[in-house]
């Protein structure tokens, strides 16, 4: 579990983050909504320490992640797999070597090993046989789903998804989300993903917060966000008059 | 403008203990090392070797010129070309023109990296990004630089007798003569220290200009541009300050 605790964020004289307080559950899927610039990605980057707050606490489990020194921080970080909004995979390395790199830089394991846990996550992300492709050769979906394989190589803890179907036709960001999802509660890791796709939102929102001016503001999951009276999710999930009509028809029946 | 320079040369200074850490993985830094020497030394091989050429023969053709008329024997052409090149051309022209090849390089393709999160993607895997990305390049600039300068000094000199004696200058006998008088082997030492304060200057500032880009294409160029500037303006800095201490 990740708990965090009245994280407040400045840049200069902005503040962005106004004193959150969150849980993300083990074996869940968090969900961190809200429209851009609410402070999403600022969040995320606090969660996994690519920045620090300006005051606050981030607890993994027991652990205070903002207080780490470097070597406990880098400890922590080992069991932290993080899929970014562009896949962020190394362009002069080839899917295979993209996904080894954590084994390589980090794990004792033999070369034969390494090569079998590459093809199982390879294989568990459906890319079987792309070992040798580089990521300028694959489709947006597919570089995602190696985002994904090279996330979970190292096994860890905790996984923090930035954006996971930005760029994505509606099917094939569905797979993503089932993807992350199963991942999720096969393992039994605590998952953050920062989103906007509502189709993501219905889908696996097991654990949702939204995110407004700084503030969390709603925080629940996806069968009440059908229900809420809350308007600022209301005026976020609903913003088109057809949703809006879709949502109580739905209600209705 | 000061304020700004002393922000960054603070930032520096703060930065250059994460460099110098111990590295997570010996082999991984030592491939990435090869790398980076591939690509510094050998990449920058053809441009150094066709400078020096030209260089070389222009240096000999403009001395000859230079000393037509005075009692000087022909043979001093020879003699001066050497120092010149070993003391200030090979070591100063390869670094300056290394400096927009390969400073660049590192500038944009560092930058690159941090705008396209790989460096992000890295540093939550639990690499230290600073150290990773800077010291192989700033260990394959002190092996390859000096190595590249030597091999310029080599082929400057050739150049300066291709370029005189087939024209008819001076015969290949005084040009021989005069590379060998009044050899004085700490001019080779000089080029060398100063091949190794260039490349380590080149190198730094190029992968800092790199590693702290912010984000757009707009700035990607900025950076590969300062990591040019800076970089040859603290080369010719250092060469005048390392020609105080030395001489």
């Amino acid at each position: 579990m990740i708990r965090i605790e009245n994280i407040k964020k400045s840049f200069g004289e902005k503040e962005v983050l106004k004193g959150l307080n969150l849980e993300f559950h083990k074996g869940k899927n968090n969900l961190i909504i809200g429209r851009s610039g609410a402070g999403k990605t600022v969040l995320l980057k606090i969660l996994v320490g690519l920045l620090q707050p300006t005051s606050g606490t981030v607890w993994y489990d027991d652990v205070d992640f903002t207080k780490l020194g470097k070597r406990d921080l880098r400890e922590v970080r080992m069991k932290v797999g993080m899929l970014f909004q562009g896949s962020a995979l190394f362009d002069s390395m080839t899917v295979a070597e993209n996904i080894r790199f954590p084994m390589d830089m980090f794990s004792t394991k033999t070369k034969k090993e390494k090569d079998m846990r590459v093809d199982l996550c390879l294989e568990r992300v459906e890319l079987e046989g792309a070992n040798d492709k580089y990521p300028g050769e694959l489709s947006g979906g597919m570089q995602k789903r190696v985002g994904i394989a090279r996330s979970i190589v190292l096994e860890p803890k905790y996984l923090f998804c930035d954006e996971p179907n930005s760029g994505l036709d509606p099917k094939t960001s569905l797979v993503i989300d089932q993807l992350i999802s199963s991942i999720t509660v096969e393992n039994n890791i605590t998952t953050v993903i920062n989103t906007h796709d509502m189709n993501s939102v219905m889908e696996i929102g097991d654990n949702i917060a939204l995110l407004s001016d700084g503030h969390a503001v709603w925080q629940g999951n996806k069968a009440e966000v059908l229900t809420t009276e809350n308007q600022t999710l209301q005026d976020f999930i609903f913003a088109s008059p057809f949703l809006l009509k879709l949502r109580d028809s739905f209600v209705k029946d | 403008m000061l304020k700004r320079s002393l922000f960054h040369f603070g930032r520096f200074i703060q930065w250059v203990p994460q460099i110098l850490s111990r590295p997570e993985n010996f082999r991984m830094y030592w491939r990435e090392t090869m790398r980076q020497m591939e690509q510094i030394g050998l990449g920058s091989f053809l441009i150094v070797f066709l400078i020096s050429i030209f260089i070389g023969a222009v240096t000999a053709v403009q001395f000859a010129y230079q000393l037509t008329g005075f009692t000087i024997p022909r043979y001093y052409v020879g003699y001066i070309v050497r120092d010149m090149t070993l003391i200030e051309m090979a070591p100063t022209i390869t670094c300056l023109v290394l400096a927009g090849k390969v400073g660049s390089n590192i500038a944009a393709e560092i930058g690159g990296m941090q705008q396209k999160e790989h460096v992000a993607a890295m540093e939550i895997m639990g690499v230290n990004t600073s150290s990773f990305l800077v010291l192989p390049r700033l260990i394959a600039c002190i092996v390859m630089v000096p190595i590249l300068v030597c091999i310029a000094s080599i082929v400057s000199m050739i150049g300066a007798y291709l370029g005189s004696v087939p024209t008819g200058m001076f015969t290949s006998d005084e040009f021989i003569r005069g590379l060998r008088a009044f050899f004085d082997s700490y001019h080779v030492v000089m080029m060398l220290v100063k091949a190794l304060v260039f490349g380590i200057v080149l190198c730094l500032v190029s992968c800092y200009q790199g590693y702290y880009v912010k984000n757009g294409s707009v700035e990607l160029g900025k950076s590969s541009t300062q990591a040019v500037v800076i970089s040859n303006i603290l080369i010719l800095l250092s060469d005048y300050l390392i020609a105080v201490l030395l001489t």
